[in-house]
């Protein structure tokens, strides 16, 4: 495959993941700033949103402080937020328009429909009591892509390019989102009702509360949400679940690719290891911080030595 | 000057529309109007679009397509086709001439600096014979048609033509738009195109080429206007679509770049124009082309189609000598004619076209796209005047030809069912030691009122056209939309000879 359709691919299936990510994101902010207004800790909620998203120092920059409205806009429409939805759709766009025949006809019509459906909206369609409906809308768009993907792609190495771009995010997402309520997981934080909410809303973030129930039959503890998130290969949005999948896809390109490609695989297979190092008691004793912090930045250096191995050719 | 319709000829159906006028006749405007908008909608979602400068706006609008299709009887296609194969053999074996033994200049029936000092022609080529002997490989010829029985070559397209994903695209949406008026027709399919294609690429092979050719399509990216169909002929041909940034030469072998390393390219089919091809060879600031292309071209390590230095063939001053062309190399006389075309630089033609620029359509010799012409009979004297005064300051710039009633198709517009002026272009296939026609061709269609200019950058639209295989539609019980289609004629036909 040429050097760069695989690059397209892998970038086209990073922003079909994260639009949807920042869709999720988002709509647990709303909940969650309605539930804190009382208390009136609703400032931290979208302040967290940003760090959740990775974009808050460029956010600060530009607009300062974090308003609602303000950090709504900047995670949807706002094109100068090169991962707000906008940003993720067009550039999603114009990397499936460049590899046009590596895709499935429906893959493509996933990305292009929703790229015009985006055209056609008006800024008052992504906020006040819109939102909610415009994220649930980019959550299917993303929901489709991928199960467009899933189900009418050849497994060849196209198709593993486009899925090693789509783990590496949602592994950088959801480690982010952890990272993003580290207090309401750290020694000190009470089973109160806030950190409960804070709980529920990590869960709510990676859509794995009801895996949570299914899974533990009982009331959160922070110690079973780690555990879940970061180690639990059942569900697909583990940290642990995403880099398995990226050490087999990585294990079967080196291997068709016949060259020595043992720079990333060791990376891929270090922070697969580095998820269930340690127990979730270990992690909840102050040192979740520190390992999340890790993995967001090997996911980084996963993500350039992906590249130099593969994309430049 | 009335023109003539390819539908109703002085108040008669001719035969091959009968099906269709019966068609629009039973379903009436709605239902036709419903049929245009999911016309509509299907282009957008499957995104062939066409990239139109200068027009701001939406940078990838819609070619409008309209969903009348212009039908053409077999036996006036059997014509066509041998007058197609005819006239691009006659292409080709010019450029094979000019760059080799210039037989056709040393016998003065070519003005040798038309051709020496063409813009198009390129020195490089003298003296190399490329894979098969063959320049134009793939060649898109523009038909006009006067007349039952009268069809002219308004244009040669010799270097990267293009719009046949349109005239692909366009049957798959008639098949899905209009199943029934499909299957009372037993329309030529068009279908294979693509294996056609790669057939004649393969056929092509490079010398150097040991084992199956490795064929790529060379875009200049997702910017060009054509994109859509660079992609769209990749995908439907299985190969890869490469940009020049893909590419590299090594020892004068053509490699891309892949995730696997290296791999070999043996033939190119290149829809860059000859000075991006290598910036060694012809623009050292060009961004887009492959240093040492060329070179590997030259020493038959890869094929080119079509062959740098083909536009010389499809100049608009050398399309005067095309009959000639063909009497000179085949001593034939050409199946189909040209327009009469005045060159305004010799002085007698000139004072010609001055005198009669109101009749006449004058076009810019090496212009395409419609850009920079003339349409006599529909221009102002200020356009005239500004016209006359061009033609003078560079009469080798121009050449004029009357203007023709292009025969019109009945075409679905906002004040109901009217004729519109419509041409055609086939693509012609020329490969090894074989030349491949599919069917028809892209119906261009002007859709302004009496408008004669076709081209999408224009405001034209695009048709389906269907070559049926026999001369006229079986008579069908029920055509209108959602009725019971019962071509029984048809079926006991297909039946009786298969058990026979």
């Amino acid at each position: 495959m040429l050097a760069r359709t695989a690059d397209s691919l892998f970038w086209l299936g990073r922003y079909m993941e994260r639009a949807g990510n920042v869709a999720r994101a988002l709509n647990v902010t709303l909940r969650m700033a309605a539930l804190a207004a009382p208390r009136g800790t609703e400032a931290a909620e979208w302040a967290g949103l940003l760090t959740a998203t990775g974009t808050g120092a460029h956010y600060q920059r530009l607009y300062g402080d974090p308003t609602p409205v303000q950090v709504t806009r900047w995670l949807t429409l706002d094109t100068l937020n090169p991962s707000s939805v906008a940003s993720c759709f067009e550039a999603a766009r114009s990397n499936a328009r460049a590899v046009r025949t590596a895709l499935t006809v429906d893959m493509w019509e996933a990305v292009n429909d929703t790229w015009i459906g985006l055209r056609k909206l008006d800024p008052d369609d992504a906020g006040g009591d819109r939102l909610m409906g415009f994220n649930d809308w980019v959550l299917s768009r993303a929901l489709l892509f991928h199960g467009a993907s899933t189900d009418t792609m050849l497994r060849d190495d196209a198709w593993r390019f486009g899925r090693l771009g789509t783990m590496l995010e949602r592994a950088d997402n959801t480690a982010r989102l952890l990272a993003s309520r580290a207090s309401a997981f750290s020694p000190g934080a009470e089973e109160n009702a806030e950190n409960y909410a804070q709980w529920q809303g990590t869960l709510r973030s990676v859509s794995a509360l009801r895996a949570y129930q299914h899974l533990f039959h009982e009331r959160l503890r922070p110690a079973r949400v780690v555990e879940l998130l970061l180690m639990r290969p059942e569900h697909p949005r583990s940290v642990m679940a995403c880099y398995e999948e990226v050490n087999d896809l990585l294990g079967i390109l080196a291997m068709s690719e016949g060259e020595d490609r043992v720079a990333c695989r060791r990376l891929a297979g270090a922070l697969r290891g580095r998820c269930v190092a340690h127990t979730p008691a270990y992690l909840m004793n102050g040192h979740l911080e520190g390992l999340l912090a890790e993995i967001i930045d090997g996911n980084s250096r996963l993500g350039t030595s992906i590249g130099k191995c593969f994309l430049i050719g | 000057m009335p023109a003539f319709d390819e539908m109703n000829d002085q108040g008669a159906i001719r035969a091959p529309y009968e099906g269709i006028a019966r068609y629009i006749e039973t379903a009436g405007a709605e239902a036709l109007e419903a049929k245009r908008r999911e016309a509509e909608i299907l282009f957008r979602r499957i995104g062939v679009t066409f990239a139109v400068y200068n027009q701001g706006g939406d940078p990838e609008r819609l070619i409008p397509f309209d969903v009348i299709p212009r039908v053409i009887a077999r036996q006036e296609w059997e014509r066509l086709h041998r007058g197609l194969e005819q006239r691009v053999r006659a292409l080709n074996a010019f450029l094979a001439d000019i760059y080799g033994p210039r037989r056709i200049l040393k016998e003065g029936l070519v003005p040798a600096e038309l051709v020496l000092g063409n813009e198009g022609y390129r020195e490089m080529m003298e003296g190399f014979t490329p894979p098969g002997g063959v320049y134009t490989v793939i060649s898109g010829i523009d038909l006009v048609r006067t007349g039952p029985e009268d069809f002219f070559v308004l244009e040669d397209n010799c270097r990267v033509p293009s719009g046949v994903s349109y005239m692909l695209e366009n049957r798959e949406a008639m098949m899905r738009l209009f199943p029934d008026l499909c299957g009372v027709h037993r329309i030529a399919p068009v279908s294979h195109y693509c294996e056609e294609l790669l057939e004649t690429l393969k056929s092509l092979a490079p010398p150097a080429c040991q084992g199956e050719a490795t064929v790529v399509v060379l875009t200049p990216g997702p910017f060009n206007s054509a994109y859509y169909e660079h992609s769209f002929l990749a995908d439907e041909m299985g190969v890869e679509l490469v940009e020049g940034a893909d590419l590299f030469v090594q020892d004068n072998t053509v490699f891309m770049r892949t995730t696997a390393g290296p791999r070999r390219v043996d033939v190119i089919y290149r829809r860059v124009d000859d000075e991006f091809l290598d910036p060694l060879a012809f623009r050292p600031d060009s961004m887009l082309g492959v240093p040492g292309l060329i070179a590997a071209y030259r020493a038959g390590r890869v094929t080119l189609a079509n062959a740098p230095g083909a536009g010389v063939a499809d100049d608009k001053a050398v399309y005067p000598f095309v009959p000639a062309m063909i009497r000179f190399y085949f001593s034939e006389e050409p199946i189909l004619q040209n327009v009469p075309t005045y060159m305004c630089e010799r002085a007698e033609e000139r004072a010609y076209v001055l005198d009669h620029l109101q009749e006449l359509v004058v076009k810019l010799a090496r212009g395409s796209g419609g850009y920079g012409m003339l349409v006599g009979p529909h221009s102002t004297a200020e356009q005239r005047a500004t016209f006359a005064e061009r033609i003078r300051a560079r009469p080798g710039d121009y050449i004029a030809q009357p203007t023709l009633a292009l025969s019109t198709v009945p075409t679905l517009c906002e004040a109901g069912m009217q004729p519109r002026h419509v041409d055609l272009r086939p693509f012609v296939l020329f490969g090894k030691d074989q030349v491949r026609i599919v069917p028809g061709g892209l119906t261009r269609v002007a859709l302004r009122e009496g408008s004669l200019v076709v081209n999408s950058s224009q405001g034209g639209g695009t048709k389906d056209t269907w070559v049926l295989e026999q001369d006229a539609p079986p008579m069908a019980q029920s055509m209108g939309p959602g009725g019971v289609t019962q071509s029984m004629g048809g079926m006991t036909q297909d039946l009786a000879g298969k058990q026979g």
